[in-house]
């Protein structure tokens, strides 16, 4: 008799569990089937210079980021003070801009205005470059190694945390 | 009778008459070629707008929507098969972007999950019913039911008769 009391329990505790972990879930982040595969090539203008062409190949060699960013992106300019600061530590891991689907001179404004973390920013004004990169939501950022494979992706302006704990100890493991 | 009939025909053809020009000003580019933009809104019905994630490519007005669309119809326009241009989707953005995903070991509950369930349900109910079979009849009245308490035998509908 008892037994047979507590399954109504045993099978909430199961639903509370099921729900608990499904809840914890961030639906906006979709695993990238790109983790792990060769990045994919591009070879595009880049924001400051319209007749220079910057390709994946003349990145081979060195382990560097990749962030989308636009100057119409109001979560760009939540992470976009780390992003400086990041690169004023000079740390020597390049971060390549991709200007996602955005006017040349609001984007340059942009980053007058809050600085220019990106040794280049690409320029994707039809967003063909980010279809590529499987970018459905802007800022996306890609650590990508020295043979050009991408092996993180994080989705969302990038935290204080997400640097430290995940990106920074990944690229010093890359770069060893 | 012919009358009534004529006239629902004229309502018919009215409500349709500005359908079609609304249908075809979304797609300004390849409006010239309506076998492309047919197959083009039959992939796009399948594909998941990641931005807006509860609705098709073909719903949305998502600007990745609308890019995603441009792209699936140059595919088309490049002679690639439906097959084709679903892999070019899931190799970009996961499996996710289809809302019919393919049966593999990662979305096995996800397809047998819903039978596996009703035959628990089933299995449950046949167990449930066999034990009742084998059950006396005195288990079925309330004033012999031995798992009623004496009140709740008294409070039967059928206990003073």
């Amino acid at each position: 008799m008892r037994a047979r009391l507590l399954w109504p329990l045993g099978i909430f505790l199961v639903l509370v569990v099921f729900l608990a972990i499904g809840l914890n879930l961030n639906p906006r982040e979709v695993p990238s089937p790109l983790v792990g595969k060769p990045a994919p090539a591009f070879a595009a203008p880049t924001l400051a210079a319209p007749d220079k062409t910057l390709r994946k190949e003349d990145l081979l060699g060195k382990v560097w980021l990749l962030n989308v960013w636009a100057s119409w992106c109001t979560a760009c300019r939540e992470e976009h003070p780390l992003l400086v600061a990041y690169s004023k530590q000079g740390k020597g891991t390049p971060v390549i801009g991709l200007n996602y689907k955005d006017k040349r001179d609001d984007g340059m404004a942009w980053l007058a205005k809050f600085g220019n973390p990106y040794v280049d920013s690409l320029f994707d004004l039809d967003g063909r470059i980010g279809i590529e990169y499987g970018v459905y939501g802007v800022p996306e950022t890609f650590v990508i190694d020295k043979a050009g494979v991408i092996r993180y992706k994080h989705i969302g302006p990038i935290t204080p945390e997400v640097l430290r704990d995940k990106i920074e100890p990944l690229l010093k493991k890359l770069n060893a | 009778m012919l009358k009534r009939l004529l006239l629902l025909l004229g309502l018919g053809l009215a409500l349709l008459g500005p359908a079609t020009p609304l249908l075809a000003k979304e797609a300004p580019s390849a409006a010239a070629n309506p076998e492309v933009e047919k197959r083009m809104m039959v992939l796009a019905a399948e594909l998941r707008c990641l931005v807006c994630q509860n609705q098709t490519i073909a719903d949305s007005h998502a600007s990745l929507a609308e890019d995603l669309r441009q792209q699936v119809r140059e595919m088309i326009q490049q002679g690639k098969t439906d097959d084709e241009i679903r892999d070019f989707m899931t190799q970009r953005y996961g499996d996710f972007v289809l809302y019919k995903p393919p049966f593999k070991a990662q979305t096995a509950l996800l397809w047998i999950g819903p039978a596996l369930l009703m035959a628990l349900a089933v299995g449950t109910l046949i167990v449930v019913l066999r034990r009742r079979q084998r059950l006396s009849d005195d288990a079925f009245d309330p004033e012999t039911d031995p798992n009623l308490e004496a009140d709740e035998r008294e409070r039967a509908p059928d206990a003073h008769r």
